[in-house]
């Protein structure tokens, strides 16, 4: 493969999500609107931090959404004000409570957190394959939930972390986004990549040729957490407040099913999706409170209350069943591809 | 001592129902190799049958509470699992994921966010004193019902032919295909088996366990979660490890929730912690024995063609 058409498969994601967030901020679109796109890249990031793993490795995790879940609330307890620090999260470690750093350096230590407790958790965990790893990654978002839920020396425990900086305008999730899409496409280009990709295609052929299954995927997880653990960083500084809920079962159900419904087996997936099921749900959000018109006209009333979670849950199940591949079945970007579809829909 | 006596007891009733929930799961994984991440939403479906039935007869109630579940795990078994026969484990998985989150989206828009109430029998919750020992009268019935169904189904599997087929295909479905058994019968006939036992649990679950009298979207999914990886840790390959795996986890969630303290400032030493704990103590034992707590002998890491 030339480096050229190596690269498109970078640019075509990464022009995608520039496109996305031009859009949102050109004001053609209700202001409104600018939370959904903010969420979507955001989105965009959790998922490629998962794909790294899960697409180059082969083996299903259940857990990184603690690594997003650590980072999101490092970031966010270190940005609050100090000076609310009492009142919002009382209980903190003396060093947690009496310091506070920006949005940038915030960050870094979402990713530091994240990449260095997806190093100790893979040290043993990667030993591990099939059901038994996807399960053991489970019990440790099982653990980390537990104990973001209740341990009010680290965060505010069963409260609500408030007054967060909401940093993560559309800028920052563009750039964000963009950021974690370029590093999993450094990684899955490096040798160490394409050795674990290798190792997914046949494991037993791959340790056959010298291949260090364990450790390669040991640095695929680390990665994968740092990743995870930025998007985290993203995620809080978007919304501004954070419950140890709303990084456990949901999200975890959500991102796996937008990797799963792009395609595990790609960046171009990893993003198809994350950017399909967002925007599915925002218009179904849209339609449910009566903003747009076309579906006021054929329904003759807004869609019903509660048909945004239905509609989702419907597309994912649908998508899975009638194209088990993802809708990108597996593949990058390709410039060959669109132009061979177009000259289809013109003969035809 | 008369208390230890009683976390113990109940502890056992606990990992009944969860060993009841791990045939369910067991079952069909052994015959589809699917993990049915959406088996505690067709207990769900029951709960919400007999709470809306609370003010007609309690038989009319319970039946009404089989119908509902096996009509769902029928619907299961032909909208989703049949066109994903030839999916990887991880869509399938995934594939259960979205029906479950659909189930659970699909009850919140129905019936509300709000617990309802599900009356089943309630002279059941009244307690029976032996020998200075307070038990309820339905944590006798749940491990009697229990040890029911597994004599029932141990029958089946080992003395008609349904049940040969069930245990040929689980264990290599490719021949037991060869040699004539209908995959699509023993499929459905799995799927069937398991819903009655998630009906079962149904009916069990609001009265064994106090903290599930309220039906809600989200109802049996804490106990899913913790039996599908129970079933795991003790060997999903076969039908007695998983359910001894599933026994187990209860066992521990009992005991635990039992014996620890309610109060304390560090992770796992109160039992706010019992998750944590639980699911620490089922990280160390899949790193031990990966291929499964009760499982004998060790399989080849890598398979070979």
């Amino acid at each position: 493969m030339s480096g050229r058409r190596g690269l498109v498969e970078l640019i075509g994601p990464v022009l995608v999500l520039v496109v996305v967030g031009a859009i949102g901020s050109m004001g053609f679109v209700d202001p409104a609107l600018e939370v959904e796109f903010r969420g979507a890249l955001v989105s965009v990031a959790i998922v490629v931090a998962l794909y790294v793993f899960v697409g180059n490795s082969g083996v299903i995790s259940f857990g990184h959404v603690s690594f997003v879940a650590v980072g999101a609330f490092a970031a966010g307890v270190m940005t609050i004000p100090v000076e609310l620090k009492p009142t919002i999260t009382p209980g903190l470690f003396s060093l947690l409570g009496e310091h506070s750093v920006g949005n940038a350096a915030s960050l870094v230590l979402a990713a530091v957190v994240g990449g260095v407790f997806a190093l100790l958790v893979g040290v043993p965990l990667m030993r591990l394959s099939g059901l038994a790893a996807g399960i053991a990654t489970f019990a440790v978002l099982g653990v980390t939930y537990n104990i973001l839920n209740n341990w009010t020396k680290i965060g505010p425990g069963p409260l609500t972390l408030t007054t967060v900086p909401e940093t993560t305008g559309l800028l920052q999730a563009t750039v964000g986004a963009t950021a974690v899409v370029t590093a999993a496409f450094a990684y899955q280009r490096s040798r160490y990549g394409r050795k674990l990709r290798a190792s997914r295609e046949d494991p037993a052929a791959a340790s056959a040729t010298g291949i260090h299954i364990h450790r390669e995927r040991l640095w695929a997880f680390a990665l994968s957490g740092a990743l995870s653990g930025f998007a985290g960083g993203l995620f809080v500084h978007a919304a501004g407040t954070l419950q140890a809920r709303d990084v456990y079962l949901d999200l975890t159900f959500l991102t796996l099913a937008m990797l799963v419904v792009g395609g595990v087996g790609s960046l171009w997936g990893a993003v198809v999706g994350a950017l399909a099921v967002s925007a599915l749900d925002s218009f179904l959000l849209r339609a449910e409170s009566g903003e747009i018109g076309a579906v006021n006209d054929v329904l003759g009333k807004p869609l019903w209350g509660g048909s945004r979670l239905v509609g989702v849950a419907v597309f994912m199940a649908v998508v899975l069943v009638l194209l088990p591949n993802g809708l990108t079945r597996g593949r990058e970007f390709s410039l060959s591809r669109l132009r061979r579809a177009g000259q289809r829909e013109a003969a035809a | 001592m008369t208390e230890d006596v009683q976390v113990f007891v109940d502890a056992i009733a606990l990992g009944s129902i969860y060993a009841l929930m791990a045939v369910g799961i067991g079952l069909v994984f052994g015959v589809l190799r699917l993990v049915n991440f959406a088996y505690g939403q067709l207990i769900m479906a029951g709960a919400y049958a007999l709470a809306l039935t609370n003010d007609q007869p309690v038989l009319l109630s319970i039946a009404l509470c089989f119908g509902v579940v096996l009509a769902l795990s029928l619907a299961m078994e032909f909208a989703a699992f049949r066109p994903l026969r030839r999916a990887s484990p991880t869509t399938m998985l995934v594939a259960t994921f979205a029906i479950s989150y659909l189930l659970q989206n699909i009850a919140l828009v129905r019936f509300g966010a709000i617990g309802k109430i599900v009356v089943v029998i309630p002279k059941l919750s009244e307690p029976v004193t032996i020998g200075g020992v307070h038990i309820r009268w339905i944590t006798i019935v749940t491990i009697l019902v229990a040890i029911a169904v597994f004599a029932a189904l141990t029958l089946l599997l080992t003395r008609t032919t349904i049940g040969l087929q069930m245990r040929a295909a689980s264990i290599d479905s490719q021949t037991a295909r060869l040699l004539g058994v209908r995959a699509n019968a023993v499929i459905t006939t799995a799927v069937l088996i398991s819903g009655v036992i998630a009906a079962i649990v149904a009916v069990i679950l609001p009265m064994a366990v106090p903290e599930r009298l309220l039906v809600s979207p989200d109802y049996a999914l804490r106990e899913t979660i913790i039996v599908l990886v129970g079933v795991v840790v003790g060997g999903i390959d076969r039908l007695l490890t998983a359910t001894l795996g599933g026994f187990t986890m209860g066992l521990a969630v009992g005991l635990l929730s039992g014996f620890l303290p309610s109060t304390g400032t560090w992770p796992f030493t109160s039992s706010v912690y019992l998750d944590g704990a639980v699911f620490m103590l089922v990280i160390i034992v899949l790193l031990l024995r990966p291929e499964g707590l009760f499982v004998r002998g060790r399989r080849a890491a890598v398979e070979r063609v």
